[in-house]
Parts: C-alpha cells; structure tokens; sequence
C-alpha cells in the first residue's frame, strides 16, 4: 500500500492505496463517489470521465497512486458550478438522458466542450462526444442540450 | 477487468529513472501518460512487475526549436499539440494529427512520447512522425543517441530502446513555406482505433518526399520510389489505381479488402496535400 494526498472536490484527502487501484475505483470503493460509472474499463465508453487538474481524463486507466498531489472534480463536487447548472437544466428540457448511466460523464464532457469551444456547432458537439457512448438517447437529445447551452452563452457573451 | 497486481515508483529525475530502469528483477515499464499501457494492463495482456511513472519529469517536457528543428519531449501531450501550445513547425499537420487521436480525455493525458515507445501499428504517431522525418533522443546509461525515426520502428510493439534507456523525445524538422502534407485516416468512428493511415509529406527545402502506410500489421510502411514521383507529379495521376500497384511492390501481402483501404488511404493523403 502506497499514502497519496488528492484534493477531491475541494476536499484534501490522505489514503492508502495498492498501486493497482484504478482512480475510478479509489473514487468510487474509497470515497463513494458513486457518479463514475465503469462501463469498458479501457477508456472506450468514456462513463468514467471527472476532471483531473482542469481537464477531463478517464479515471478508469489511471492508477490513484500516480494522481498524488492532483486535483479532482467529479460531479458530486458540481453541484454550485454554474455552467453545470445551465447544462443540468438543457439535458432535462432536451431529453439528453434516459436511464442516466452516461450522464455524470456526459456532464463532464459537455462542461469540456463549452468552455474550451465557445464557438462549436452542432457537427463539432458530435465529433468531440464520440469519447461518451450513450446507449438510450441517439445522440440527438444530448447534441440539442449542449448547443442549447453554447447558443445561450453566446448570446449572453 | 482490472490489472495484476505491480509494484510502483516515481522517480524524482531522469538520473533516478534510468538507474531505476537498470536495476530490479522481473519486467520493468515505463509509465507515461497511461492512456494505451492502462488498457493492456487492465486487459491483463500486459502485466509488469513494476511501474516507472515518469509523468511528472519535467526534463521530459521540453520543448526547443533548434536551427532546422523543433525538439519536442516526449511527455508532451497531444492535447498540448493540438491546442498549439508548441510552435507550428509543420504547417498546422502535426496539429492535424494530434486532433484525430482517440478522444479528448485520452488527449489530455496521453503523450507523443508514450505513443512512440509504445509502437501500436494502429497509433498515428508512429506514421506521422516517420513521414515528417523525425528523429528520436534516447538517453541511456552510456550517454544521449539519436537515430531517425525509421530506424527506430522496429515491428509491432517493438522499438530499438536497449536495456536502461529512455525516450528523451523527438527533432521534427522544420517544414519550409512551399511543403505539403496530407494525412489520412480510415476508422469506423472518430477517435477508434486507425483501419488505415496515409500520410504525406513533401519538404521542398530538402528535396525529400515520404510516403508511410499505418495501421499495417508492423512498423509503418514507407513506399520512398513513388513519394518522389509523386513531388515531381505534384501528385497528378496518383489515383487508387496507383495507390494499389504502388502497394503490390512492397514485399507485404495485404487481404484484397485490406489492400484496398490502404490504397484509399495513400491516395486520399496525396490528394489533401496537393488540394490546393
């Protein structure tokens, strides 16, 4: 077992951990961040996205071991983020979820996306979501809720 | 799945990881990004004894231009490419390239470096970097080597590296004004893994033109007769037809299929680099 510091959620946290533990599993068996999901487990699904230092990794082919001293959002930490609040809203107004198993992910991805790509159209949204399988909605619900939201910043400025 | 139980360190510095490297039992790998060696592990198609996580060596994170080339680490990531966060010295392709990789979350942490030593045949590095003409730095126990890029890829998963070395980076030569370049990739989705990757390039600078085939059942493929044909043609009548008896010289055997998409691949990257 191997001590790592992590500030998760804006929370600093020391823990032990095996080498092999995955991120995703520290996060999800250790401090019951049940919001990750692991569906393929080698970085195809995308279920397992959080952010890690500012930017949106997977958590399940990573190790914890090698994520000390980094910093960690997942969505349980999202809660006063307003652009979170802004997509929570459009994915419920455009159906952009079903059985939900995708969304903490799709979530983290969709943030990535209007922040880092102010400018997207509804062909970009679909090219950088291809990293987050969704098996209920068709895409369709999803790409209307994210452009809902770039559309409604763009005009706000 | 989840991987085989390893042993696991993190080396302060480059001296700290090469001795690291010569010293142990049992099967050391070097850790970089985690984004292709995490997988196999989980897999369990790869099972190390230890890690050597070197993600966080600065020294590996340079970045220099250097009379006619550019020196990139070799932990630098292909977010960081894409995002033109080095200077564009190859006309926006290594730009181009590092945007088609997997996706943005794999981008954010995986790294150049990583994809080279790791030498999938379906990675895009290993072509790109081949037809741009690069050059890898290794340091070793014996002091720093450098060698093109060509000779470097060995086979499938299999680069010349020897006992104790590490990957220092890369020179990338800088493309003049009047270069072209194309690069093709044949996947079933964006992001999924190459069925195919064409790659041109043509530095009127230094005269030299390369062809590369990717995404083969070994190391990238370089079909050198024809890319100079090519430069001379400006790529005029370089239809698939070509593309396939160029392909029938080599010594590969491809499928029938197989052969067909990778001549859509080399005639597709011609025709984007002589677009315009």
């Amino acid at each position: 077992m191997m001590d790592i510091t992590i500030t998760i959620n804006n929370a600093e946290v020391t823990a032990s951990v095996e080498p092999r533990t995955t991120l995703a599993d520290f996060l999800r068996d250790q401090r019951r961040m049940t919001s990750i999901h692991l569906g393929c487990e080698h970085g195809v699904c995308g279920a397992c996205t959080i952010i890690a230092d500012g930017a949106p990794v997977r958590s399940c082919i990573i190790y914890a071991v090698s994520c000390d001293g980094a910093v960690i959002q997942t969505i349980e930490g999202c809660d006063d983020d307003p652009i979170m609040a802004e997509l929570r809203d459009a994915f419920t107004a455009h159906h952009g979820l079903q059985c939900g198993y995708c969304t903490p992910a799709m979530l983290m991805t969709a943030r990535d996306i209007v922040t880092r790509l102010p400018h997207a159209d509804a062909d970009r949204v679909r090219l950088e979501l291809a990293g987050n399988i969704c098996r209920c909605t068709g895409y369709a619900g999803i790409v209307r809720a994210i452009m809902a939201v770039l559309e409604q910043r763009r005009k706000v400025g | 799945m989840k991987p085989a139980k390893f042993e696991y360190i993190k080396p302060s510095d480059l001296a700290e990881t090469m001795s690291a490297l010569a010293t142990g039992d049992g099967f050391n790998i070097v850790l970089a990004g985690s984004q292709s060696l995490g997988p196999m592990m989980n897999f369990r198609l790869a099972r190390p004894d230890r890690l050597i996580d070197i993600r966080e060596l600065d020294a590996l994170k340079q970045v220099a231009r250097v009379d006619d080339h550019l020196f990139i680490g070799a932990l630098v990531t292909h977010a960081a490419i894409e995002d033109g966060a080095l200077p564009d010295v190859t006309k926006g392709m290594m730009i181009h390239v590092a945007s088609g990789i997997a996706y943005r979350a794999v981008r954010n942490r995986g790294t150049i470096g990583g994809s080279i030593a790791h030498a999938d045949p379906a990675g895009d590095w290993p072509a790109a970097l081949l037809a741009l003409g690069a050059e890898v730095v290794i340091d070793g126990p014996n002091g720093t080597r450098e060698m093109a890029i060509a000779d470097f890829q060995i086979d499938a998963f299999t680069v010349a590296l020897e006992a104790g070395e590490i990957l220092r980076g890369f020179r990338v030569p800088i493309l003049s004004d009047a270069a072209r370049w194309g690069y093709h990739k044949i996947s079933r989705k964006p992001g999924d893994f190459a069925d195919s990757i064409g790659a041109f390039v043509c530095n009127s600078r230094s005269g030299v033109a390369r062809l590369v085939l990717g995404a083969t059942d070994g190391a990238p493929l370089q079909l050198n007769a024809i890319a100079s044909t090519i430069a001379e043609t400006n790529g005029a009548g370089f239809d698939i037809e070509a593309a396939r008896a160029a392909l029938a010289e080599t010594e590969e055997a491809f499928e029938p299929f197989k052969a067909r998409m990778h001549a859509l691949a080399l005639q597709r990257a011609v025709a984007d680099a002589y677009k315009t």
